[in-house]
């Protein structure tokens, strides 16, 4: 898999942290691998939308990758409902489902963004370069594995 | 059933097969089944209601499936590991996604239930009061089979209601 130039958080200069949401075991394999070439670390994972609201208020990610079709509670709602109590969350849908419906109803919501499923690993970066805009910078070339600081 | 309905189906298995495998993928027959559904590898089936209802079944050799675990995974699979039938989860999740997504900009109206894998007691009760469409593909690693099984309710919303332009 593509490595990319890792992302780090302007702020404190730590590797950027994501909360993964996805039903779907191998889905969370997958991006948890992605984010890793992204220099990032996983904060969370969550197989729900109501595991997801727990687990933001624990782990307080900078990103969070959210599925929409899920048991219990779906991504939309959940995306609402983390909006609601934390209006800083970011929050980008990753569904295979890519209706115009789904999207419009996921940002009215508080999503920032949307990448359909297969997920392309440069489509994600881009994306989630995108959603932290002055948050997320590039780590100083030599000085970041992106993992460890 | 009518076969611009299957069309996206087939790009869509197409079009997810050979980007998770990162190889050609070759479409090597397709058949009408009137009988019950009989598994064939690993198979995992998802519904969907809405103008249309129906389901789908994907079913995959464990070594096909293997295949494209290890390849997200990034290590070796082996074909009894838990993460194997996830995979033909996903991989239907994704298939179904991108194939009603199509359907939906012509105008059909999709609710999408979760992924479930299907045992051979589930097999028995599927498929026998409907037709199914099954397409079979043939990848580097073993055949990959799509069992797809649907039935109009309504025409699409832009056919019912159509928006004037200019």
């Amino acid at each position: 898999m593509k490595l990319f130039e890792p992302l780090e958080r302007k702020r404190d200069g730590q590797p950027v942290r994501y909360l993964i949401v996805d039903d779907s075991v191998f889905a969370r394999k997958s991006l948890a691998r992605m984010v890793g070439t992204f220099g990032g670390q996983v904060a969370g994972e969550a197989g729900d939308g109501l595991t997801a609201i727990t687990e933001y208020g624990r782990t307080k990610p900078d990103i969070v990758l959210m599925d929409i079709t899920m048991p219990q509670m779906e991504g939309i709602e959940a995306v609402e409902r983390i909006v609601r109590e934390h209006p800083e969350a970011r929050v980008v849908m990753v569904s295979s489902v890519g209706y115009q419906e789904n999207i419009l109803a996921a940002l009215q919501k508080g999503a920032r963004h949307f990448v359909q499923k297969p997920v392309d690993p440069e489509v994600l970066y881009e994306i989630v370069r995108y959603v932290l805009n002055e948050e997320g910078v590039p780590a100083p070339a030599g000085t970041s594995d992106g993992t460890t600081r | 059933m009518k076969m611009d309905l299957i069309q996206p189906f087939i790009g869509s298995l197409d079009a997810v097969l050979a980007e998770m495998m990162k190889a050609a993928v070759v479409i090597a027959d397709v058949s009408m089944e009137e009988e019950g559904y009989r598994r064939k590898g690993l198979a995992a089936v998802i519904t969907f209601k809405g103008q249309i209802e129906g389901r789908i079944i994907l079913d995959m050799e464990p070594r096909a499936a293997a295949t494209i675990a290890a390849c997200m995974a990034g290590r070796e699979v082996d074909s009894s590991e838990a993460i194997v039938p996830e995979t033909v989860c996903e991989l239907a999740n994704m298939v179904l996604g991108n194939a009603v997504t199509q359907l939906n900009d012509r105008g059909f109206q999709f609710r999408v239930f979760p992924p479930a894998l299907l045992t051979e007691d589930q097999c028995a009760k599927i498929g026998s009061d409907s037709e199914a469409t099954v397409l079979c593909f043939d990848t580097p690693v073993g055949a990959v089979h799509l069992d797809i099984s649907m039935r109009y309710h309504s025409r699409p919303s832009n056919e019912r209601s159509p928006v004037g332009v200019g």
